[in-house]
């Protein structure tokens, strides 16, 4: 078939129509949220004393972090299914969740005496968070992969790991609604083991899965 | 590569997606003329057919149009996608020379079927069912219209236009997942 053959079959299949790439993303998003909170709450829900403890900042500053994490993996994860697109400044922003954390880490350290450091790292429920963050994150992580599979990621494994970031940002912020481990160096120590299992997951997913 | 070229390209896939016709083939043919002057500069040595990737990077960039950000120009766009599929011709190139036991084989069978218009584009339309293929060569190589397509074959447009569709979509992701020999 000669190129001009094909462009003709090209153009007389112009009025074939697809939802916008940039829109597709919002609804995926959307429905990542739905999916991930309705896992959450069919299993392990909200802790008991929600409501006093958002008055802490120790419990807010997980959400910080969290949030702060699927909204730049976000950013990143639209630009990077894109040709194209320039990914520099959203690939910056990626620094913003662990240097938030590392902050915290910091001050933690001043606040705590050191006795406490190892009790506060080990917490309460650290096989609960690595099991349920992964968990929760999993079916948004389909939905964001199948997602790069509908764009046309030139990156498909660092794609792939930031879809992971994304549903661990995602998971996390509702993980961190049940969980009574609020210290910095809780988080920074299994949130980050759990969300870079997804990641490792997501990069797996996007060299094998992801083809166009 | 200049603004001209950009805006002049930006402004005919607008009124593509809009509904234009005659602006989509016009892009096409002229986007087709920019990435195999691309292409050609970046294969210097054979192995890769330079027009194979040419047809390639135009069926990508059809079926992934709705990744054009209408606001965002299309040249790195284009270029982006031309890239990939480069790297991916010469990605494939290298496991076939790992793989040339078949390929002997394969030579050996059938010698004088390879001819210089055995594009790896006909092989992926060997693969689609009959029906597809059949629509697909007719709007393709034989140059009818949906119209006289679906007088041929005594069908409606809508089924020559999902049939098409779904031919030109197959053979996409056929290219995608590095699928060129015969099964």
């Amino acid at each position: 078939m000669r190129t001009d053959d094909l462009i003709k079959a090209l153009d007389a299949d112009a009025g074939s129509k697809a939802m916008p790439l940039q829109s597709a993303w919002w609804m995926a998003a959307g429905a990542a949220a739905v999916i991930a909170a309705v896992v959450f709450l069919l299993t392990i829900g909200p802790r008991p004393d929600f409501m006093a403890a958002a008055h802490t900042m120790r419990f807010l500053s997980k959400f910080v972090f969290t949030v702060v994490l699927a909204v730049s993996a976000f950013a990143l994860i639209r630009a990077l299914s894109t040709p194209g697109a320039s990914t520099g400044r959203a690939m910056a922003w990626m620094a913003a969740a662990p240097v938030l954390v590392a902050v915290a880490v910091v001050l933690e350290l001043f606040m705590v005496p050191e006795a406490l450091w190892g009790t506060r790292m080990v917490g309460s429920n650290m096989m609960i968070c690595m099991g349920f963050i992964p968990l929760i994150g999993l079916g948004p992580l389909a939905i964001f992969l199948w997602m790069l599979r509908y764009g046309a990621p030139t990156r498909p494994v660092l794609a792939g790991a930031v879809a992971g970031l994304l549903a661990g940002g995602l998971a996390a912020t509702f993980y961190a609604a049940h969980c009574f481990d609020d210290s910095p160096l809780f988080v920074a120590t299994w949130y980050t083991i759990a969300i870079a299992a997804l990641a490792l997951l997501g990069a797996l997913g996007g060299r094998f899965f992801i083809r166009w | 590569m200049s603004g001209k070229d950009e805006a002049e390209l930006s402004r005919l896939m607008r009124a593509a997606i809009a509904g234009d016709e005659r602006a989509y083939a016009d892009f096409l043919h002229r986007i087709a003329a920019l990435v195999r002057g691309f292409v050609r500069r970046k294969i210097v040595q054979g192995g890769v057919d330079p027009e194979d990737v040419v047809q390639e990077t135009l069926l990508a960039i059809h079926v992934k149009r709705h990744t054009w950000r209408q606001d965002a120009p299309v040249l790195p766009w284009i270029y982006a996608i031309a890239r990939f599929k480069l790297i991916d011709a010469f990605r494939r190139r290298g496991r076939r020379i790992e793989i040339d036991v078949d390929d002997i084989a394969e030579t050996f069978a059938e010698p004088e079927t390879e001819t210089v218009s055995e594009r790896d584009i006909n092989r992926a339309l060997d693969s689609l069912s009959p029906a597809q293929r059949s629509v697909v060569s007719a709007v393709s190589v034989e140059g009818r219209s949906i119209g006289e397509t679906a007088a041929k074959f005594g069908i409606s447009e809508t089924a020559v236009r999902v049939s098409l569709h779904r031919g030109l979509a197959a053979i996409a992701k056929r290219f995608g997942q590095g699928r060129f020999g015969r099964e």
